[in-house]
């Protein structure tokens, strides 16, 4: 699949197409609002706060991932190159707040629910699932933090050029789709973990 | 793949991605894997305390691994120092906040004595890594001055 978008094409393709943003400053007071329910839910151990911190976030996340690996990824590798540049214009900035935000919030909740329920014990029966989804969440984090998250800002800094490099968004835009197939695979790995512990 | 992507107009600058730069990125990668073991290791035995060396370790090769960045970042010349600040600023603003989450989340827990101080050191590592590895992976396709 191919994320080419030529530098000659996307100035004229951006004409009349809005300038691009790195971070959407109007979403910052509703993550912080995330953030700071979370906190408030741990520090009150407020069972139904972690509960659906960690159902919703945990949801949204696996299925943004999943959706965006498998659903999205292909429709916009088919796209002609403009559109791929205007998407991104659009979708990247979105994502570089909504992802940190869910998986900060399902993580921090998850683990004081694994503390209350005694899963942290290693006599308990079900350690082994809690320890293996420590190791996922692991593999996605260094794929996320060392590889996504670095590509995706470096693209939208290459977007906001009045001439971006079609090579380079090329280059960045690859590591996407080379690692959407793991990290699609590591949430199937979690919906998989996370059934058999609730499951007992 | 589109050939289009390679037609570089005969009045544009060659392109940056045929620039050499050491491996920031993978190296910052190992770190974070050091990292991640080591949180992962500690964790597993909370709200008990796990035997400390080998996390100490694995927090060891994190430092030395990032340490190593630094000292090949410093190296660099022709490189948009300005950008690489600006965006790694940025970015260890969020982190902190991040990392101020789970700091507060182990001591909430009641983790204490050595291991909250290993836990603290391996957060602050992946505190600071996360910023060199989005302000390095920005920069380098960035023009210097």
């Amino acid at each position: 699949m191919s994320v080419a978008a030529p530098a000659t094409s996307a100035p004229q393709a951006s004409t009349d197409s809005p300038k691009a943003t790195i971070v959407p400053v109007a979403g910052l007071p509703i993550v912080a609002l995330v953030l700071i329910g979370v906190v408030v839910a741990i520090a009150r151990d407020a069972r139904w706060g972690l509960v659906f911190c960690h159902v919703v976030g945990g949801g949204l996340w696996t299925a943004i991932d999943l959706f965006v690996g498998f659903v999205v990824g292909p429709i916009i590798g088919s796209m002609s190159i403009p559109a791929r540049v205007e998407f991104s214009k659009r979708f990247m900035p979105k994502m570089l707040l909504i992802m940190p935000t869910v998986v900060t919030m399902t993580l921090a909740a998850g683990f004081q629910l694994a503390r209350q329920d005694g899963f942290l014990d290693p006599s308990v029966s079900q350690h082994g699932w809690i320890v293996a989804s420590f190791g996922v969440v692991g593999v996605m984090a260094v794929i996320a933090l060392a590889y996504l998250e670095p590509a995706n800002v470096a693209v939208l800094f290459e977007l906001a050029k009045p001439e971006p490099d079609g090579r380079v968004i090329e280059k960045l835009m690859k590591r996407f789709i080379y690692t959407a197939g793991i990290t699609g695979l590591m949430q199937v790995t979690t919906l998989i973990i996370m059934t058999r512990l609730v499951s007992g | 793949m589109s050939t289009a992507a390679h037609d570089v107009p005969a009045h544009a600058a060659p392109s940056l991605v045929d620039r050499r730069l050491p491996p920031i990125t993978e190296i910052g990668a190992l770190s974070m894997i050091a990292i991640a073991g080591g949180v992962i290791y500690l964790a597993a035995y909370l709200p008990r305390h796990a035997p400390l060396w080998f996390a100490i370790v694995l927090l060891g090769v994190a430092a030395a691994l990032q340490v190593t960045n630094v000292i090949l970042l410093s190296r660099l010349s022709d490189f948009a120092w300005g950008r690489f600040f600006q965006v790694a600023r940025w970015a260890l603003l969020a982190y902190a906040i991040i990392a101020g989450m789970i700091e507060f989340a182990f001591v909430f827990d009641h983790t204490r004595g050595a291991q909250l101080v290993v836990m603290t050191t391996m957060l602050a590592l992946f505190m600071l890594n996360v910023p060199v590895l989005i302000g390095f992976t920005v920069a380098r396709y960035q023009r210097a001055g």
